[in-house]
């Protein structure tokens, strides 16, 4: 075996193997910008709401506070736009209820895409949407009930 | 977690993830070529010809990456693209260096000269509890049920070495275990149990453990009810680690606890905390213990060191191989790496750097780089807390584990044992870091499944309000 034939067998390995190393890099930069929306999704909302960053503009329909509707703060309210939310007791909570039964940071409400989730904080009586305790991140809806403590908070246009 | 909140509102979820699984097949088929192709170069570069079991050996090897790119196909499907290749790779690459060496043993009559076709066996393992793993964990989450056993198995795993019968102590340091003629290392498993029970135990108490509590000097110190379980855990882990002289392992706990300790409550006050502690510690370790003592003085002057016993000459040789290797090496075959004690594990790098120079190490780094990437991109987009504190986690013993060898074999840091993953011999870290691997891609498909959508028109969204108010409300 020739000193050059060795030579290019060497160079041959590294190339593949920084081949190899840049596809991967490749493949992760496709991942990091524009990973395509499938058209299902694409479909109702308006182009501006996709853009990360951007300022979220209520699509019609689309809840726009949470609202304490039964206990001892009714009518209480916070804007969605500030999300994400927290709930309890505590003075940095943006609904604060004087409710025994809710915790000093009880419950959050955070956005994912159009979607709006309760996650529970660890509570002592626990959060529940409709008659359900929740032990995840939990999708609501509008109108849906999530219970904390003797509180319930609905999510209103 | 406040970033839940802000990533959810953030946009960053908004995007649908492909699947992209053609691309995974597409970098798998590149894995395979730097493995097979680098068994081929040793074959050509030792022996000048291409060796005769290489069919046997790419097949064998094609096998294990189809079968477990198949199982991701089937039962992950949106999972991580990059990360399957990569270690394939790596497995790839190592299997071959390995073999390199075996070749050099056994011409030089060592009486171990199978490492490769043993890695070979415990990779074939590894796959084999890869696809396990993925298969029965259909969701991760399941795994925080067992928080508090999955901390009580990794005690016991790392106390396993020191029961009488199964116990061995090789090399002074007492971290195997024998049962039934296979030799063990528990504390590779142990890690993995813990980053569950570290996850599972700070997702539940990581506002707690922020909020509650006093203010000393610059740091909020947590109550001692919220950080004792937890502290326990890492304490008795730390302690056997100590006892049984196992100082990398020691380093990667630590590194890994604070890691994830910082991740689950946001507070910069615990890098200074530890920071603190690890100083006090090395101290403390440098006065009292003479082999952290050498260790030391080995890395600040390598060369004065060279002649003597206990002495430096293997960080020299392996410095001295990588550097006669300069940038592009001297070819599979043509270096001296058997001057290098124990080049199968620790310091396999430095066989690396001497027969296939630093644009190979270079490559092999950013392969580590990228796998702790997709570790903390996955922490960054998974919607739930424990599977973040997880993904985080294992990423954290991955980088910490690099760290501390590849900076040990090139002189940057003092040396202390650990192997490299998948490259090293060591059948146990191969195992679990296949483990490693198969959790990261459960978290990464759960996190880039779309969400199912549970009010897809909004007129819909508002008559079921509607209906939903007069019957609970009114």
């Amino acid at each position: 075996m020739s000193e050059l034939t060795l030579f290019l067998i060497r160079a041959a390995f590294l190339a593949i193997l920084w081949i190899f190393v840049l596809s991967a890099i490749s493949v992760i930069r496709s991942d990091m910008f524009g990973a395509r929306v499938p058209e299902s999704a694409r479909g109702g909302a308006p182009k501006a709401e996709r853009k990360p960053g951007k300022a979220r503009k209520p699509r019609r329909g689309a809840p726009t506070h949470l609202l304490v509707v039964e206990g001892e703060n009714p009518g209480t309210r916070a804007e969605l736009a500030d999300a994400p939310l927290l709930i309890g007791r505590g003075s940095d909570a943006a609904i604060k209820l004087d409710d025994d039964y809710v915790s000093t940071r009880h419950a959050r409400i955070a956005a994912s895409g159009d979607e709006w989730f309760v996650e529970d904080l660890g509570s002592t009586n626990g959060t529940y949407v409709g008659p359900v305790r929740i032990t995840q991140p939990t999708t609501i809806g509008l109108g849906v009930q999530v219970r904390v403590g003797k509180t319930i908070l609905e999510l209103r246009k | 977690m406040s970033q839940t909140g802000s990533l959810m509102s953030g946009g960053l979820m908004t995007f649908v993830h492909r699947r992209r699984r053609g691309a995974e097949l597409f970098l798998l088929v590149l894995a395979l070529a730097v493995g097979i192709g680098a068994y081929a170069a040793v074959g050509l570069g030792l022996e000048g010809e291409v060796p005769a079991d290489i069919v046997g050996y790419g097949g064998w090897l094609t096998a294990l990456i189809v079968a477990a790119h198949v199982t991701v196909r089937v039962v992950a499907p949106y999972a991580d693209p990059v990360l399957l290749p990569l270690v394939a790779a790596l497995n790839g690459l190592g299997l071959a260096v390995l073999r390199r060496l075996d070749i050099t043993y056994e011409a030089l009559g060592f009486d171990q000269h199978t490492f490769a076709r043993q890695q070979l066996t415990w990779m074939t393992v590894g796959v084999v509890l890869f696809i396990i793993t993925l298969v029965v964990l259909r969701d991760h989450r399941v795994l925080q049920r067992f928080t508090y056993t999955a901390g009580l198995v990794g005690i016991v795993l790392l106390i396993l070495p020191f029961l009488p019968v199964i116990g061995r102590e090789i090399n002074g340091a007492r971290i195997w275990i024998n049962v039934a003629g296979f030799s063990f290392q528990p504390g590779e498993v142990a890690k993995v149990m813990l980053v569950i029970a570290f996850s599972g135990y700070l997702v539940l108490h990581r506002d707690a453990l922020a909020l509650a509590g006093r203010r000393v000097v610059f740091v909020d110190l947590p109550r001692g009810r919220d950080l004792g379980p937890i502290l326990a855990m890492f304490g008795v882990s730390m302690m056997i680690l100590v006892l049984q002289n196992d100082l990398g392992s020691s380093l990667l706990f630590f590194g890994l606890f604070l890691a994830m300790l910082y991740v689950a409550t946001e507070r910069p006050g615990w890098l200074v905390v530890g920071a603190g502690l690890f100083a006090a510690g090395a101290l403390a370790a440098y006065t009292f213990v003479g082999n952290v003592q050498n260790r030391f003085n080995f890395w600040l002057n390598p060369m004065d060191y060279y002649d003597v016993t206990p002495g430096s000459y293997q960080l020299v040789e392996a410095l001295f191989g990588m550097g006669w290797g300069g940038l592009i090496g001297r070819g599979l075959g043509n270096g001296f790496p058997e001057r290098v004690p124990f080049a199968y594990s620790d310091f396999i790098l430095s066989t690396i750097g001497e027969e296939l120079g630093l644009t190979a190490v270079m490559a092999i780094v950013v392969c580590y780089g990228l796998i702790v990437e997709r570790a903390l991109r996955i922490a960054l987009i998974s919607r739930d807390g424990f599977g973040k504190l997880m993904a985080v986690g294992l990423g954290a013993i991955v980088a910490l584990q690099v760290f501390v060898v590849i900076g040990g074999v090139t002189g940057l840091i003092p040396l202390t044992g650990l192997t490299t993953p998948f490259l090293s011999y060591g059948g146990s870290s191969l195992v679990a870091n296949w483990v490693v691997i198969a959790l990261l891609l459960r978290i990464s498909d759960q996190a880039r499944r779309p969400a199912p959508r549970m009010d897809p028109v909004a007129d819909e969204a508002e008559a079921d309000s509607e209906h939903t108010q007069v019957v609970k409300l009114k």
